[in-house]
């Protein structure tokens, strides 16, 4: 008698808990991204989320024919949030790679850029790493891809190197510079550039999309691209919509408003609003 | 079950617990001093400065240490005028930054604990000292100081734990202590519950073994309150 | 200072509001951590030894762990648990969400809860034994004696030290902005980010938090005041 009456309250609570419980194949999608993400995605002063991603989110479920919602959502619990089922899919200029495969699905990528470094325009690395703008590949180590990475170690000897935490950019970090340089996780690209205009780091890592807008604002004035920008290998192929493994269906939604959304030209459009420069994948 | 990940993972966060017994000693080093003052200043008849020590703790106890960490660690940087100044070359490294924050904080809510402390000094064990011919820095030296401290220990022990917990806040300003490095680990490989738990047990631990020494500390100072040990007599012995 | 006016220029609506949501977010937590504050007390209290354990085992490991911790816990974790017994019992499948919200007024009422146990166990025990001996002695039932005697004196008892659970609660707020609930903490950091000005927002959320402190504090003492009106002042 008392465990049946424990159970109903149990099971009362939980169902009080869950709200709005995401019952079959609704055609209903929370979409998650970051909002600290200029231009990518980003919250603006009257508190709406906007940005490539919020634009392009919203043109892809029009294609799918689907209710939208976007969320915002901190960066280093993205992935396990999405899993939790917090929401369906993440759109926050995440790139596919093959660790991040493991415990999610990747649409094809709407996104490639190189990721590059950016320190003052008074540091001393200005000279010691010029800018190079060639753009190497980590897929295959050419001795031309060895000769860049050499030249970047022996530029950071000894210094601090500021990235946002469960980023591509900071499995480069681990890889290539561990015991050369120190790396300073933060939990957003915001925070390191305050960081870098601060002097407490000498460079940040991160994608050329978030650089280029952001150098051309005033609060950018300081910083200039440093070095060679890598991408491939740890950097994966681009950057993709993340969805939940058992999602199959979702997956080929998204992939096929993606090829679309490419095709006729919608993703360079926003593209060139928002980044200036096109960041379609090019195969 | 995953001993193995486990036992790994318990293994790695482990290498945490150095920076983060820095950072509690230091901080609460300081901050003991900190707060003694600043009771100190509290209790005085000088009106200014104890109105500005009232006004340091009010605002240290009435908000979250979040904030007081990111004001001192992104706040500070905002200044030109700072980063220009002597005090960048500390305020330019998360360790210290983390440092200051923890200190002030505790320097706040510790004052409270000295200063229920000192008033709670029996007014019979003051009038005796003045009555034995002690003043002024002697009394407060020999009787005031120590038992005050003695009373406030309880008190001031919870507030040592407070401090370990509050640690953790430090990855938040990129410092790689158990939390941070939890939060890398889980950026990792995405297990973030199984992480977190052991996390957790090593936080446990450590409280643990804190408790204990202040226990130990409590019952090393206080030995008027303990029954007299018994010595064993010859005479004793023979009457059995 | 036009950063913190009002309307589409600046962020002070949206930080007003974020600080209605901080309060939202402590008031739910502090009341459900009331709730688990009397079991907690009453298991303390019980006679039943396992019951005690159990209550012990809580209020032990949660001020032994950071709160962050706590509080990452129950987001990366509460879904899957909610998830499973839906599943189960409710006969849903697939995932099943939280909101922020529920996650962090759950968290933080966890932790409040846990405080709120010592205190009221304690405001129990500070009742004088005899009063509940007249009690039984006039033949009160078990029901009649808590309504009657213990509950309104545990209650006056207990107003000082529930009133610093409050400030607790209310100021642990501030790490739920990590679950990217928008409350004080995590507003303040938007705006910080987007403007470049963090000591401008991260002082002004310091001040709304010192106003809603210094605001309940008082509510609390006026609140005290009056649950003492019957006593007898030295």
């Amino acid at each position: 008698m008392k465990k049946g009456l424990l159970s109903v309250l149990a099971v009362a609570a939980v169902a009080a808990l869950v709200g709005t419980p995401a019952f079959g194949q609704a055609k209903k999608v929370k979409i998650a991204t970051e909002g600290a993400y200029a231009p990518w995605n980003f919250t603006d002063p009257s508190g709406k989320l906007a940005g490539f991603e919020v634009d392009l989110a919203n043109d892809l479920c029009k294609r799918m024919n689907a209710q939208c919602e976007i969320v915002a959502q901190d960066w280093d619990g993205i992935i396990p949030a999405l899993n939790a089922g917090k929401y369906d899919a993440i759109m926050a200029g995440m790139s596919i790679t093959d660790k991040r495969k493991e415990v999610i699905n990747f649409s094809t990528p709407y996104a490639a850029t190189p990721a590059q470094f950016v320190v003052l325009k008074s540091s001393p690395l200005t000279k010691a790493l010029p800018l190079d703008t060639k753009v190497y590949s980590l897929k295959t180590m050419t001795p031309e891809t060895q000769k860049a990475i050499d030249a970047v170690k022996a530029a950071f000897k000894g210094k601090i190197v500021g990235v946002q935490v469960s980023t591509t950019h900071a499995n480069f970090l681990e890889t290539y510079l561990k015991g050369i340089a120190e790396v300073r996780p933060y939990k957003t690209t915001e925070q390191h550039d305050l960081d870098l205009t601060a002097g407490r780091i000498d460079a940040a890592l991160a994608s050329q999309a978030y650089w280029k807008p952001m150098l051309d604002k005033p609060e950018g004035k300081d910083m200039t691209i440093v070095g060679p920008g890598f991408v491939g290998g740890l950097f994966g192929t681009g950057v993709g919509v993340g969805i939940r493994k058992a999602d199959a269906q979702l997956l080929s939604e998204f992939d096929k408003a993606i090829v679309a959304a490419g095709k006729d030209g919608t993703i360079q459009n926003l593209s060139m609003k928002w980044f200036k420069f096109n960041v379609t994948p090019q195969e | 079950m995953d001993i193995d990940f486990y036992w790994s993972t318990f293994l790695e966060l482990l290498t945490g617990v150095p920076l983060m017994a820095q950072l509690v000693s230091l901080s609460l080093a300081v901050g003991f001093v900190l707060a003694v003052f600043v009771a100190l200043i509290r209790l005085s008849r000088w009106r200014l400065a104890s109105g500005i020590a009232y006004g340091y703790v009010y605002v240290f106890r009435g908000t979250p240490l979040l904030v007081q960490m990111f004001l001192i660690y992104y706040g500070l940087g905002q200044f030109e005028w700072i980063r220009e100044s002597f005090l960048w070359v500390f305020l330019r490294q998360p360790y210290w930054c983390a440092i200051l924050a923890f200190t002030l904080n505790t320097g706040a809510y510790g004052s409270e604990i000295i200063r229920g402390g000192l008033q709670s000094v029996p007014w019979g064990q003051i009038e005796a000292a003045r009555a034995a011919g002690m003043s002024g820095w002697l009394l407060f030296r020999r009787i005031t100081m120590p038992i005050g401290i003695r009373q406030a220990l309880p008190a001031y022990g919870n507030e040592m734990i407070l401090m370990v917990k509050a640690t953790s806040l430090a990855s938040i300003i990129t410092m790689l202590e158990i939390t941070g490095i939890a939060q890398r680990l889980i950026s990792q490989s995405y297990r973030a519950v199984e992480i977190l738990v052991v996390a957790g047990v090593i936080y446990l631990m450590i409280n643990f073994m804190l408790t204990r020494l202040v226990k130990w500390l409590e019952h090393w100072l206080s030995p008027h309150l303990r029954d007299a040990p018994v010595v064993a007599t010859p005479a004793a012995a023979l009457a059995h | 200072m036009e950063l913190l006016s009002w309307g589409d220029k600046g962020w002070g609506d949206e930080l007003f509001f974020a600080t209605l949501m901080t309060l939202a977010v402590a008031t739910a937590a502090f009341l459900l951590g009331l709730v688990f504050g009397s079991l907690g007390a009453a298991a303390k209290l019980s006679r039943h030894g396992w019951l005690r354990a159990i209550a012990d085992g809580y209020t032990t490991i949660m001020r032994g762990v950071p709160d962050l911790l706590v509080i990452y816990l129950f987001y990366f974790g509460g879904s899957a648990l909610v998830t499973y017994v839906a599943n189960k019992w409710l006969g849903t499948s697939g995932f099943v969400g939280i909101n922020a919200f529920t996650i962090g007024a759950l968290a933080i009422a966890i932790l409040s809860g846990a405080y709120s146990t010592e205190v009221i166990r304690g405001a129990v025990l500070a009742i004088p034994k005899g009063e509940i001996e007249a009690a039984r002695a006039v033949g009160m039932s078990r029901l009649l004696l808590f309504r009657r005697i213990l509950a309104p004196q545990a209650l006056r008892y207990a107003l000082p030290g529930l009133g610093n659970v409050w400030q607790l609660a209310l100021k642990e707020t501030a790490l739920i902005s990590v679950t990217g609930l928008v409350e004080i903490m995590r507003q303040s950091t938007i705006a910080a980010g987007s403007t470049k000005k963090p000591f401008t927002f991260y002082a002004a959320a310091a001040v709304l938090y010192l106003v809603l402190t210094t605001l309940s504090t008082y509510a609390f003492q006026r609140a005290e005041d009056r649950s003492m009106r019957g006593m007898r002042r030295a």
